[in-house]
C-alpha cells in the first residue's frame, strides 16, 4: 500500500513535472516563431532596400551603357562618315573643290579627336583619260587631299597614300554621273 | 632569169621529181641527239645578193596592194593521213603574209591549175596565173613522214617569170609554223628590204583570270599565255630592246612598283619606292629603262639601270611628267607633261637637256610611242571624251587621226620595222586589241580571251627564243 502511496506520489511530481515540461517547451516554441517573424520582415525590408538599390544601380548602370552605347554609336557614325564621304575632284584635276575642303576640315578634326588612327587616301580617276596618266593624277588627287590635312595640323606620319588610277571604279557605268563619282579621294583605317 | 633556167634548177634539185630528199635530215632527228634545232634552210634560187626593193615601198601611204596567189601545197606525202598538213600550211603562209598589209590575197576558188598536179610545182606556167591578175606566186610542197616534216617554198614574179626566193626547211611537224613563218620573213625582206616582224610578239594586260596580269602572244595572236600570276592589279608592261626583259607595275605588294624581270630566267628586281613607280621604257641597245616615280611627291622621270639603280633625274618640272619613250639612237625621249596645263606630249633633248612641246592640237595627248624609224610619234588623242590614235612627224608637222567612230582607242605601238600600229579598242564591246598599217587602213581584232585585253607593246625582233 505505502509502495502504491510512493508511485502516486511519485507520479503527482512527475506527470504535472512532465506537464510543465511540455507547456514550457510550447511556450519557448511558441516565442522562437516570433523572432522569427520579426526577422523574416527584417529581412523582406532589407532585401526590399536592398533590391530598391540594386534596381537603381542597375538603371544607372543601364543609363551608363545606354550613354556608353549611344556615345559607341556617335563614334561608329562619325568613323562610318570619315570612311565613307568622299571627296570629289573635277576632270584632269586634283585642285580641291569648296565642297571637298569642308569635308577635309571635317577629317581633319575627326582625326585630331582620334589620335591613334592612322590613315591611307586612295587617289582614283574615271576612266575617260588613258590609264598611265591616270595612275599620276590619282596620285596627285591623294597627295594634294594629304597635303590639306596636314595644314590643319595632322601629322603626315599618321597619312599615308597610294594611287589606283582608274583601275578601281566605285560605279562601273560609262556616264557623266559614273564618272563623277570615280574621280575621287577615298579614306580607310590601317 | 628566164623560165626554162628556172625549170632547170629545179629539176637540178630532185633525183626523181615530187619527192623530197629528207634522208639526213631524218637520220639525225632521230638520233635525238638535236632537241631544238629543227629547221633547216637551204637556198635554192641564186643566192639573190641584194632584195630588190621596187616591189614594196613601205614609206609610201597609198601603196597598192599586190596581188599574191598562194595555191595549196602539193603533198608528196606517201601517207595521206597527212592530208591536211599542206592546206594548214598554205593556209598559214597566205594569213601570215596578208598580215602585213602588203598583200591583196587571191581567191583559190579562181585559179586555174589544180593544186596537187605537177603543173603547180615542177613546171610553173606562169600565164595561168598572170591570168587571173597574180603578180606573185608562192608554191610548196610539203612531205610529211610520220612527225617530221620537209617543206619547200618558192616565190615567183609572174610577169617577170621569175623564181625570188626559195627555201627548203625540214624539221618537226609541230614546227609547221616557224618554218611558214621564216619563209615569210624571207619573202618580206626580198620585197621591202627589211626583216618585217615575224619574229615578234606582244606583251599585254588581260583580265582573263579575274586580275590584270601580262600575257605575251605570238606577233599575230597566236599561242597566247600568262606571264605573271599577281593576283592583283599588273599594267605597264615594256620590252627590253633585246626582247629578254619585261618591266611591269604591280600592286602585289599593296603599293604600285616597278618589277624589272628576265623572262627565261625568271628573275629580277622591284623599285618599291614611296608613290607610284611606273611606265617603264627601255633605251634602244641599253640595259637602262626610264620610269615615272614619284616619291619627291612630284611625279618625275628617272633614267634607271636594269637593275633598278636611279642614274639620274631626266625631268625637273613641277606637275604630272610620265609615259617616257625613246627615239631609236637612244638621243632623244618623248614624253607626256602637264606643265602647260593639260597633258600633252614633249620631245626632251637628252644631252642638251631642253624639252619642247610636240603636240598642239587638242587638250589631252597621252601614251606616246616613237617609231622604229625615228620620224614620227603615235600617240591617244582625246576630243569629245574619245580617245583616238594619231600619229605626228617628231617635227612636229601634220598631226593624222588614224582611228575614228569607233570606241576609245589607246595604247598605241608600232611593230618593230614599223609598218604596223597595234592598239586596244572598244569598238566592239569589251576592250580587245586590233592592229592596222602605218597609215590606218586595214584594221583588224588580232585576238579575243576572256575579259578584257588592254595595253598591247610589241616586242623587238626576238633572236633566238
Amino acid at each position: 500500500m505505502r509502495k502504491k502511496l510512493w508511485i502516486s506520489l511519485a507520479l503527482l511530481f512527475v506527470i504535472p513535472g512532465l506537464l510543465f515540461t511540455v507547456s514550457c517547451a510550447k511556450k519557448t516554441v511558441k516565442e522562437d516563431t516570433a523572432v522569427q517573424e520579426q526577422q523574416a520582415e527584417e529581412d523582406a525590408r532589407i532585401q526590399a532596400r536592398e533590391a530598391e538599390q540594386m534596381e537603381r544601380q542597375r538603371r544607372m548602370e543601364e543609363e551608363r551603357l545606354q550613354e556608353q552605347e549611344a556615345a559607341r554609336l556617335r563614334m561608329m557614325a562619325a568613323e562610318e562618315r570619315f570612311l565613307s564621304e568622299d571627296i570629289h575632284f573635277e576632270f584632269d584635276s586634283s585642285n580641291l573643290l569648296p565642297e571637298a575642303q569642308e569635308i577635309l576640315r571635317w577629317k581633319a578634326a575627326w582625326l585630331q579627336n582620334n589620335q591613334n588612327i592612322q590613315v591611307t587616301i586612295e587617289g582614283h580617276c574615271d576612266e575617260r583619260g588613258t590609264n598611265e596618266y591616270n595612275l599620276a593624277l590619282g596620285d596627285r588627287r591623294a597627295n594634294s587631299a594629304k597635303s590639306y590635312l596636314m595644314d590643319l595640323g595632322i601629322y603626315g606620319s599618321r597619312v599615308s597614300t597610294i594611287s589606283y588610277g582608274e583601275e578601281r571604279p566605285a560605279d562601273h557605268g560609262s556616264n557623266e554621273a559614273a564618272w563623277a563619282k570615280n574621280r575621287r579621294a577615298h579614306f580607310t583605317i590601317e | 632569169m628566164t623560165k626554162s633556167q628556172i625549170t632547170n634548177h629545179s629539176h637540178a634539185r630532185y633525183k626523181s621529181p615530187g619527192v623530197l630528199q629528207m634522208g639526213w635530215v631524218m637520220a639525225v632527228l632521230r638520233l635525238k641527239t638535236v632537241f631544238l634545232i629543227t629547221i633547216v634552210s637551204i637556198i635554192i634560187a641564186p643566192a639573190v645578193c641584194r632584195a630588190e626593193y621596187d616591189y614594196i615601198d613601205i614609206t609610201n601611204p597609198f601603196l597598192r596592194k599586190i596581188p599574191i596567189a598562194v595555191p595549196v601545197f602539193k603533198n608528196t606525202s606517201p601517207n595521206k593521213t597527212a592530208a591536211q598538213a599542206e592546206r594548214q600550211a598554205s593556209d598559214l603562209l597566205a594569213d601570215t603574209l596578208e598580215f602585213t598589209g602588203y598583200f591583196k590575197m587571191l581567191d583559190r576558188e579562181a585559179f586555174l591549175v589544180d593544186p596537187q598536179s605537177d603543173a603547180i610545182y615542177s613546171v610553173v606556167n606562169f600565164h595561168n596565173w598572170t591570168g587571173i591578175g597574180a603578180e606573185l606566186l608562192v608554191t610548196g610542197q610539203i612531205l610529211v613522214i610520220d612527225n617530221l616534216v620537209e617543206m619547200e617554198l618558192r616565190l615567183y614574179d609572174t610577169f617577170k617569170e621569175k623564181l625570188l626566193v626559195g627555201k627548203r626547211y625540214n624539221g618537226w611537224l609541230k614546227d609547221q609554223r616557224k618554218m611558214v613563218r621564216r619563209f615569210c620573213s624571207e619573202v618580206i625582206f626580198f620585197l621591202t628590204g627589211n626583216r618585217g616582224f615575224f619574229d615578234s610578239e606582244f606583251a599585254f594586260v588581260s583580265t582573263g583570270s579575274g586580275n590584270k596580269e601580262v600575257y605575251i602572244c605570238d606577233f599575230d595572236g597566236y599561242n597566247p599565255r600568262q606571264v605573271t600570276d599577281t593576283k592583283s592589279i599588273t599594267i605597264s608592261p615594256a620590252w627590253s630592246s633585246d626582247g629578254k626583259w619585261i618591266a611591269y607595275t604591280s600592286y602585289v605588294n599593296g603599293n604600285p612598283d616597278l618589277y624589272i624581270k628576265n623572262l627565261k630566267e625568271k628573275r629580277g628586281v622591284v623599285i618599291a619606292k614611296k608613290g607610284i613607280n611606273t611606265t617603264p621604257s627601255w633605251v634602244p641597245g641599253k640595259f637602262e629603262l626610264a620610269a615615272t616615280l614619284s616619291f619627291s611627291g612630284d611625279q618625275e622621270i628617272y633614267l634607271l639601270t636594269g637593275t633598278g639603280k636611279i642614274i639620274k633625274r631626266l625631268t625637273y618640272t613641277w606637275g604630272i611628267d610620265i609615259s617616257p619613250t625613246w627615239s631609236p639612237d637612244g638621243k632623244k625621249m618623248a614624253f607626256v607633261s602637264k606643265r602647260s596645263g593639260a597633258p600633252q606630249i614633249y620631245i626632251k633633248n637628252i644631252k642638251s637637256g631642253q624639252a619642247e612641246r610636240l603636240t598642239f592640237v587638242g587638250h589631252y595627248n597621252t601614251q606616246p610611242s616613237w617609231s622604229p624609224k625615228g620620224d614620227k610619234i603615235v600617240y591617244a588623242g582625246m576630243a569629245k571624251g574619245r580617245n583616238n590614235i594619231w600619229v605626228i612627224g617628231v617635227d612636229g608637222d601634220d598631226p593624222v587621226q588614224l582611228t575614228q567612230n569607233e570606241g576609245d582607242n589607246e595604247s598605241p605601238t608600232w611593230s618593230p620595222d614599223g609598218s604596223l600600229i597595234a592598239f586596244s579598242s572598244t569598238r566592239e564591246g569589251p576592250s580587245r586589241i586590233y592592229v592596222m598599217t602605218a597609215y590606218g587602213t586595214d584594221q583588224r581584232r588580232l585576238l579575243t580571251l576572256p575579259g578584257k585585253q588592254t595595253e598591247p607593246k610589241w616586242s623587238p625582233i626576238i633572236i633566238n627564243k
